[in-house]
């Protein structure tokens, strides 16, 4: 079921390739990770084993890590985001294979209009951090999806810290 | 179908704009009664300060089927209920079981429940098969009649009659254009916050006739109403690239907006409808361009490194507002519709956001963020006379009416619950909710139909 869901979505976006199946192959996890492509993909989700794959999507999401996050009404990286996106950096060094988008996500706290700049903006932070650590720009593409996709629901700090990130999601069709 | 207006009972400018509207439509024609009596004396002056809404008597109309007459006479309570202006009177109290429409009213039955005026009215099929819908607006005290119309129309129009009706008696005594007679496109969600389904939709302002534009696939956000066809235009995520688009809301017929190297959003029409005005995001920056309908060419109207986003022509198209980081906080800007020596008009503590230029010229509404609230207000173009409209978590992008007069606007309270529409009207004293099927967000109030 989830491999249809992405399979699906991925096919709604244009794209098809081998790191979205592969994303969903390995997944255990309910239909939830529908959401998988818009950063619903949450590190915790494949258990405390890191038994991944070297290389593999699971093995970025679990040992590297997909995402940073942001300050309130911030685009700037925090010293812990490009601890983070060093190690993306050096992980995609070393499988040039995938094509990378990065999602910019905004909390609810902003209009609608306003955070698909600001989900913009964090997205290409998190972009221009990469290339200047050697990623090849072609094989980077920006998203935003503004507030469209919190991945955690609640209306307090706890969830708001959560939702302001840059996803990296190998797959993501650079070069469409 | 013929319009029968016999010229020595023509009302000027009300009757003539009605008529000519509903020609258009081919969907009603409207005539004038003879009128029972001669002059108007009520009227109600809206000001903020101390302003009782007007008690008004609506009877059930007439007619070969009462049920019929009831619903009509319901969605014209509902309607001058939820305006404010209007305090309708409970028919249980009323005195007068009987009142109809071809003699004048036993005022007295009607001043002892302290009505000011009085509506009768009555519907029924002609030899056609048309729907002939007529009514009567009293003034109760000085024992006149102020409005004698009759509407044709398909039955299927019921709806729109009384909506035709409610703005002929709000317009007559307040001296407003009305605005019932419209509808409102926005967004309908269902499905879990964090992977919401998301649909277009259209209703009609009082939140009955709901029809789907979308079917859910797509992430559909902001859609804005042309003033003047049948089309809409919204953002979308469907090919991939979130992206401008335009759908005709009559075929079904949409394409995307512009051939733009990155994501573009916060669309909106211009006043004439032949221009829409975006945002395009490239880079960090986000910048203002338009695009001409007819030509297909585009313009770019600001070239900053901040985020300019929601643009909103005044209503001459002459000048634009929009939202700008560029100072660093956003704050609310107005510039020439055709770019450069934008201006600062909004210095009011907190963030300001989503302004819209209302049909009238004389007000900018917007979502002001302060703390942590969201506040609906309005402005005057040049940034003075704020007034807050309704404030709290978490209120966002207010719309007008057509006769900006009222504003509808969003609310979603956080959490796992979702948005609802509301409308409110410029004093902020009437705030009433807008039913809908689901959650709903992105309200967007279209013209009077016509």
């Amino acid at each position: 079921m989830t491999g249809t869901i992405a399979v699906a979505k991925a096919a709604k976006l244009g794209i098809v390739l081998a790191a979205a199946l592969t994303l969903a192959a390995c997944s255990s996890n309910k239909a939830a990770d529908g959401a998988g492509g818009m950063g619903g993909a949450g590190a915790g989700r494949f258990g405390a084993g890191g038994a991944a794959t070297p290389g593999s999507a699971q093995d970025f999401i679990v040992n590297v890590g997909d995402r940073v996050f942001f300050e309130t009404d911030s685009t700037d990286l925090t010293p812990t985001a490009t601890a983070t996106l060093d190690k993306q950096a050096q992980w995609l060094g070393q499988y040039p294979r995938y094509a990378i988008t990065i999602e910019g996500h905004a909390d609810e706290r902003g209009t609608r209009e306003y955070n698909f700049a600001l989900g913009a903006r964090r997205a290409q932070a998190a972009r221009d951090y990469l290339v200047s650590r050697g990623v090849n720009a072609s094989r980077l593409k920006t998203i935003s999806y503004g507030k469209e996709r919190p991945v955690a629901v609640c209306d307090d700090i706890s969830c708001w810290s959560q939702n302001r990130r840059a996803v990296t999601v190998l797959g993501g069709g650079a070069g469409m | 179908m013929s319009l029968i207006v016999p010229d020595h009972l023509r009302r000027g400018p009300l009757l003539s704009r009605r008529a000519a509207l509903l020609g258009a439509a081919g969907l009603a024609t409207v005539s004038a009664l003879r009128p029972m009596a001669a002059r108007a004396e009520i009227s109600i002056t809206i000001d903020r300060g101390n302003f009782q809404p007007l008690p008004i008597a609506i009877t059930d109309f007439g007619g070969a089927d009462p049920n019929l007459g009831a619903q009509i006479s319901a969605v014209i309570t509902n309607n001058l209920r939820r305006s404010g202006v209007f305090a309708p009177i409970d028919k249980k109290a009323f005195v007068d079981k009987a009142a109809g429409m071809d003699a004048a009213p036993q005022f007295e039955s009607w001043k002892v429940i302290n009505a000011q005026a009085l509506v009768t009215g009555r519907v029924i099929r002609d030899p056609s098969g048309r729907l002939k819908a007529e009514f009567r607006l009293w003034d109760v005290f000085a024992g006149q009649q102020l409005i004698g119309q009759q509407y044709f129309t398909d039955p299927n129009n019921w709806r729109r009659v009384a909506h035709i009706i409610s703005d002929a008696i709000y317009s007559r005594l307040t001296g407003d254009k009305g605005f019932f007679d419209s509808r409102v496109v926005f967004v309908d969600e269902t499905g879990p916050k964090d992977n919401r389904r998301k649909r277009l939709a259209i209703m009609d302002q009082d939140g009955f006739n709901v029809r789907y534009l979308t079917r859910g696939d797509d992430l559909v956000v902001t859609p804005r109403f042309s003033p003047n066809s049948q089309e809409v235009t919204y953002m979308s995520f469907g090919g991939g690239d979130p992206r401008v688009y335009l759908l005709n809301i009559e075929t079904g017929q949409r394409e995307v907006v512009g051939n733009f190297p990155g994501m573009t959003f916060a669309p909106r029409f211009s006043p004439d409808g032949q221009r829409i005005v975006m945002s395009l995001s490239q880079g960090a920056s986000s910048n203002l361009f338009a695009m001409d309908l007819r030509s297909r060419s585009t313009t770019r109207l600001t070239d900053t490194n901040a985020i300019d986003t929601s643009p909103s022509y005044s209503p001459d198209g002459a000048q634009m507002v929009f939202e700008s980081d560029r100072g660093g906080a956003p704050q609310i800007y107005v510039m020439p519709a055709g770019g450069g020596g934008a201006r600062r008009v909004s210095f009011g503590e907190g963030r300001y956001s989503t302004p819209v230029w209302s049909p009238r010229g004389d007000y900018i509404a917007f979502t002001k963020q302060k703390g942590g609230t969201f506040a609906i207000g309005i402005m005057k173009p040049d940034g003075s006379g704020e007034r807050i409209l309704t404030e709290g978590f978490h209120n966002e992008g207010p719309t007008w009416a057509p006769n900006g007069r009222y504003l509808m606007f969003f609310r979603d309270a956080g959490g796992s619950g979702g948005a609802k529409i509301f409308m409110v009207d410029i004093t902020g004293r009437v705030e009433v909710p807008v039913p809908s099927p689901a959650f709903a967000s992105d309200p967007a109030w279209g013209p009077l139909l016509g």
